[in-house]
């Protein structure tokens, strides 16, 4: 115990704000509460006086269930929203929503919205310590860093190493939150999906594109593998899931013909039989229950730094 | 930087630990079913010396060692400008129904021991548990606790700032006083 560094950003908006040195502060802090995790009890006073409220405007299950697990860990109190419950579809407006529950004494807020910048939003009109949990096609803060923690607790240090980022790169915040920790980590990173559902201006980020995913399996030591987002898809960029299971989904068989040791990586909810087949997503090769249970550290590492003081 | 007072060079420095080793024999035996745990950070010094101190003169006891983080247990959290950064737990053995000893360098206001039997009973529920502190700062206790094993004892007022260093870490074995915490390069 000392004291020590501290987080260059009072909020958590995206990985576009956070240094390097703030991201090797998160993974440090990080390994220190996945050891809590593994203890008979899994829990720690830290936070027991800040009170968190998770608003949820959009649906989620992992996320929302490893914030909440990571803020019980911490031993915060807790509130949770959902819009779909609420003043919300009575037509109240975001600033509005969220001044009522501050005036309530509430510390921090986790958001998940499906507008782009609603976390930013936030951060400039209330007071409140804001947590980017997803903002529509933006970013994904804590996705990224469980998802790069994960692979380096996989392979190590990642200056240097390869790492493909594989589908739905367009509607993605996962794909965007995770080039731009990557590359704040060093890695060289490569997109790789059908024409369509890849930016033209991706490669202003500094990442390569390939549209051959054999090619980029065979170039990467990991691949993380994006759900294809049918839901925000408002047409057709595919024929059908058919078809893009046929180009870009990976089975046993691909693997097996490349000889490659590529690690598989899934932020879920995985289309079983789409990007990636049940064999490989259950096999020895996948570290996706491990970026699980890497979630819920990185989450409470994200929060107890971030706690206000 | 004004140079601390050194109140236990390194030959007396020796001879406490050599006499703490020698009362924890007396109590504990050959250490069956006993934990000793260092407390992050500095306590884990100690505890390191002491532990490698015992092997010497125990070579066929079995002793299970550990060392306890207690930062998210502090009750300081907010009074500090930054978040207090943590350094490793590893307890490997069970704590269940062993006899522990808590190990720290200075006992000073009793707040990091009562965060240390907090964080304790997240891993069990221990038979015993002592306390043993190279530096017992005696009239400087915040809280009703009490070593069972103590190096020196130091009395001094609250401003000053004990520092226990190391060979290893520091360059010498030694205890030194400050009169006031800001002088010290820690």
């Amino acid at each position: 115990m000392s004291e020590g560094r501290k987080l260059s950003q009072p909020h958590l908006l995206g990985i576009r704000d956070l240094t390097t040195e703030d991201i090797r502060l998160i993974f440090d802090t990080a390994v220190q509460f996945k050891e809590v995790l593994n203890r008979p009890i899994k829990k720690v006073p830290s936070l027991r006086d800040t009170t968190i409220v998770n608003l949820f405007f959009e649906n989620s299950t992992r996320t929302r269930i490893s914030f909440e697990l990571a803020e019980k860990r911490l031993s915060a109190d807790i509130v949770n929203f959902s819009a779909s419950a609420s003043s919300v579809s009575k037509g109240e407006t975001l600033i509005d929503t969220v001044n009522n529950i501050l005036s309530m004494k509430v510390d921090m807020v986790v958001m998940r919205h499906p507008a782009p910048g609603a976390p930013e939003l936030l951060a400039r009109k209330i007071s409140a310590t804001i947590i980017n949990a997803g903002d529509g096609t933006h970013e994904h803060p804590t996705q990224a860093l469980l998802d790069a923690f994960s692979m380096e607790e996989k392979i190590g240090d990642l200056r240097g190493r390869h790492v493909a980022i594989v589908g739905d790169i367009l509607h993605s915040r996962v794909a965007l939150s995770n080039i731009l920790c990557l590359k704040k980590l060093g890695a060289h990173v490569r997109v790789c999906g059908p024409p369509t559902l890849i930016p033209k201006w991706i490669s202003s980020l500094g990442v390569e594109v390939s549209y051959d995913i054999r090619d980029t399996l065979k170039w990467a030591d990991i691949a993380n593998i994006l759900r294809i987002q049918l839901e925000r898809q408002d047409l057709r960029y595919f024929p059908s899931t058919r078809e893009y299971a046929l180009y870009f989904g990976i089975d046993r068989a691909m693997l097996e013909e490349l000889g490659q040791d590529v690690i598989i990586m899934h932020p879920g909810p995985i289309n079983r039989g789409v990007e990636l087949t049940s064999d490989v997503a259950d096999s020895s090769q996948s570290i996706i229950l491990q970026q699980v249970e890497n979630g819920v550290a990185i989450r409470m590492a994200v929060l107890y730094l971030l706690a206000p003081r | 930087m004004e140079d601390g007072r050194v109140i236990l060079s390194s030959k007396p420095f020796q001879m406490v630990l050599d006499r703490l080793c020698y009362a924890l024999i007396e109590n504990y035996n050959d250490f069956q079913g006993t934990y000793l745990i260092g407390i992050q950070p500095r306590g884990v010094l100690l505890a390191d010396r002491l532990v490698a101190r015992l092997k010497d003169i125990l070579p066929d006891s079995t002793l299970q060692y550990g060392q306890l983080d207690i930062t998210f247990y502090r009750d300081d959290f907010r009074k500090h400008g930054k978040p207090l950064e943590a350094s490793k737990t590893n307890l490997e053995f069970a704590i269940e129904d062993q006899r522990v000893i808590l190990i720290d360098d200075v006992l000073y206001t009793g707040r990091t021991i009562q965060a240390a039997m907090t964080a304790l009973g997240d891993f069990g529920r221990p038979s015993t548990v002592e306390l043993l502190a190279l530096v017992d700062r005696r009239f400087n206790r915040h809280l009703p606790i009490k070593a069972n094993y103590t190096g020196i004892q130091v009395d001094a007022v609250d401003e000053a700032y004990v520092k226990v260093s190391w060979a290893d870490q520091d360059g010498d074995d030694k205890i030194l006083i400050f009169p006031q915490k800001h002088e010290v390069q820690v």
